[in-house]
């Protein structure tokens, strides 16, 4: 094919000669394009900040020991009828069988970035005369952090598990009236010690931060009454989306209890997918409301331009010519459109960073226009003009030259 | 003065242009309004000749350049130009025959308004290379200088008369060296003495290029001074003659119309 340099220079004249009417619709496409951009980032920070906040503090797969289930004395017969009733057991804290043998083989699956052995139950934690409900963790520091980032949370004190030391949540030491440094009792069924806390923990979720007891695995090993064991095993990924096919593929090979943050929190999950159909709607109407802005001013441009469509077809231009000449047009439209948009989009996103705050005056949350969204967005613009000068492109080159001329 | 026009090379006089055979045109063919507007034209035009297209008004001198300019399909009959027939060929074949073969000049010049007189000039090579060579842009520039724009390249249509309006458009029917230039009332819609003007440019391009002129006129004294008239009256050709020089044709209707 020839190089289009005709139905780029005409096309370019053609739209500056129709000022009023180019700068209302380019306008317009970038007032579609900043929303989608716009909205784009907004959702994607915000559903990453909902992310990491749920995330940060939790495991991408848990593991745990199957729950305790009543095995019949004989199978069923089938078609027989049964007359007794099965009580469900209370599922008591169990170990996962064999978990110091477990943890090296999952560590070397595929994608996994971290294995955290722990001891969780329920205590008391006592300082003076309150009493509040804890959730007791034990975990082995360096490997916690590494998966959920501990040291990066600590708010005050050092982080640091010796044995008799612990890690509290800011709302329990607040509730506590505790300080790094000062001490605290907690309480089980079964035993009780004495913990001298090291650092002040914000987990990011406040009801997390209200009941969380950090100590060293031996500890809570003693406390809850599980000599060497560990009642489950946390795994973080590489990339959190893998979490649900991983979970099943270890599903299908270890007889554990095993589940995704997918599966463990499927109210957010599905939250989040709702907010990205929304979005997703929201991205289409917009852009289906830019491509008839753009077809209507090519429509108008069309019959504005009878003549000089005719002058050109007499002078020696294809119908093919004609027809790309106003394609052109749509793309320059959607281009420079996309460009105009993607800046205001920048400016409202800076505006949102700046002057939307939370209560603590920090930013809600992150968001930014990453340049691969930002090039994906102009890309569809662009070809929303191409598509949108489609109709009127065909119609000019379908206008019959000598018919034109005339008028 | 002005630059002489180059000579236009590759057309020998006396080489068949045009053979039209029978040539008829209907319009809303099949329809209750279906009006025929040529009833079997023949026609035979050489190059470099100089030939007047007179005629009343609705006697089919438009429709017969639209014909011959291949704008519109002709209903039934032969059209052969340069030899080559043109029945049955698309769209694409007749554009590029178009661009080979003919220059149009409108009664309105039909200049693009958003483009320079050069650019109005370019604008024809641009559309069959895709872009303008220094050459097409130095050919453009000494037909406008032939036509007396030399100082005028820069200007839209808008800031010109009518007369150097026209003259940019003859330079534009020019410059892909056409062997035929068809002018549909190129003076129509000018005052007498640009008119005149203009007639004696078009008449000068083809003394020294050759270039062989249909002009659709109604002033018999620019009919006058062509080599040859063809008139047609009710979409027949009720005359073809060669004009003795110096003499000024009656048209037959006006004839007519006197006794």
């Amino acid at each position: 094919m020839l190089w289009p340099g005709f139905e780029l220079r005409v096309a370019l004249r053609f739209l500056r000669e129709g000022r009023m009417q180019t700068v209302l619709i380019i306008v317009g496409v970038a007032a579609g394009v900043a929303v989608i951009a716009y909205i784009s980032a907004l959702i994607s920070g915000l559903q990453n900040s909902t992310l990491t906040k749920t995330l940060g503090a939790q495991a991408h797969i848990s593991v745990r020991a199957p729950d305790d289930v009543v095995t019949p004395a004989a199978a069923l017969q089938p078609g027989a009828a049964v007359l007794t009733e099965t009580q469900p057991r209370a599922q008591r804290s169990r170990s996962v069988a064999n978990w110091q043998a477990l943890l090296p083989l999952l560590e070397r699956l595929p994608n996994v970035a971290g294995v955290s052995p722990m001891v969780s139950g329920a205590g008391l934690a006592l300082r003076g005369e309150a009493v509040l409900s804890v959730a007791l963790m034990g975990v082995d520091l360096e490997r916690y952090d590494r998966m959920i980032g501990l040291r990066s949370k600590v708010v005050s004190g050092t982080a640091r598990l010796e044995p008799g030391e612990a890690i509290v949540g800011r709302e329990l030491a607040q509730d506590l009236g505790v300080r790094a440094g000062d001490r605290l009792t907690v309480q089980t069924t079964t035993s009780s010690e004495s913990l001298r806390v090291t650092a002040l923990v914000d987990l990011g979720v406040r009801d997390l931060n209200r009941r969380t007891v950090i100590v060293p695995l031996r500890a809570a090993q003693n406390l809850l009454a599980l000599p060497g064991g560990a009642t489950g095993l946390d795994l973080t990924l590489d990339d959190v989306w893998k979490a649900q096919s991983l979970a099943e593929s270890m599903r299908a090979q270890y007889p554990y209890k095993i589940e995704s943050w997918q599966e463990s929190n499927a109210q957010l999950v599905s939250a989040l997918n709702a907010q990205s159909v929304s979005t997703g709607i929201i991205r289409a109407v917009v852009l289906a409301v830019v491509v008839l802005g753009i077809a209507s001013v090519l429509v108008v441009s069309v019959v504005q331009k009878r003549r000089e469509i005719g002058i050109l077809r007499a002078m020696g231009a294809t119908r093919g010519q004609v027809l790309r000449l106003f394609l052109v047009q749509g793309a320059v439209v959607g281009a420079i459109g996309s460009a105009l948009g993607l800046l205001l989009a920048v400016a409202l996103i800076w505006a949102f960073t700046h002057f939307v705050r939370g209560s603590d005056g920090l930013p809600l949350f992150n968001i930014s226009l990453p340049l691969s969204t930002a090039v994906r967005v102009a890309l569809v613009a662009t070809l929303c003009g191409v598509v949108a000068a489609i109709a009127p492109a065909r119609s000019a080159s379908r206008l019959d030259p000598a018919q034109a001329i005339r008028i | 003065m002005h630059t002489p026009v180059e000579p236009q090379p590759g057309a020998s006089p006396g080489q068949e242009l045009i053979a039209l055979d029978a040539i008829k045109k209907s319009y809303n063919v099949g329809r209750p309004s279906e009006v025929e507007v040529l009833h079997g034209l023949n026609l035979r035009v050489q190059a470099g000749e100089f030939i007047a297209l007179m005629g009343p008004s609705g006697s089919g001198k438009s429709t017969l350049l639209n014909l011959l300019g291949l704008l519109e399909p002709m209903t039934s009959g032969s059209y052969r130009l340069q030899g080559a027939p043109v029945e049955g060929l698309n769209d694409a074949a007749l554009t590029l025959r178009r661009r080979e073969t003919l220059g149009f000049v409108f009664q309105f010049h039909h200049l693009l308004p958003a483009f320079s007189a050069l650019e109005n000039v370019t604008l024809p090579a641009l559309m069959s290379e895709g872009r303008i060579s220094s050459t097409q842009r130095e050919r453009a520039r000494s037909l406008l200088d032939a036509v007396g724009l030399a100082k005028a390249l820069d200007k839209r249509p808008g800031e010109l008369s009518g007369g150097m309006q026209q003259r940019v458009a003859i330079a534009r029917a020019l410059v892909m060296n056409p062997p035929l230039v068809l002018a549909d009332e190129p003076t129509g819609n000018l005052d007498t003495a640009s008119s005149s003007d203009v007639f004696a440019l078009l008449r000068r391009i083809h003394t020294e290029r050759g270039t062989a002129f249909i002009i659709v006129t109604h002033d018999p004294r620019l009919g006058a001074r062509c080599d040859r008239l063809v008139e047609l009256v009710d979409g027949q050709i009720a005359r073809d003659e060669a004009i003795a020089e110096g003499v000024e044709p009656v048209p037959s209707a006006v004839v007519a119309t006197q006794t």
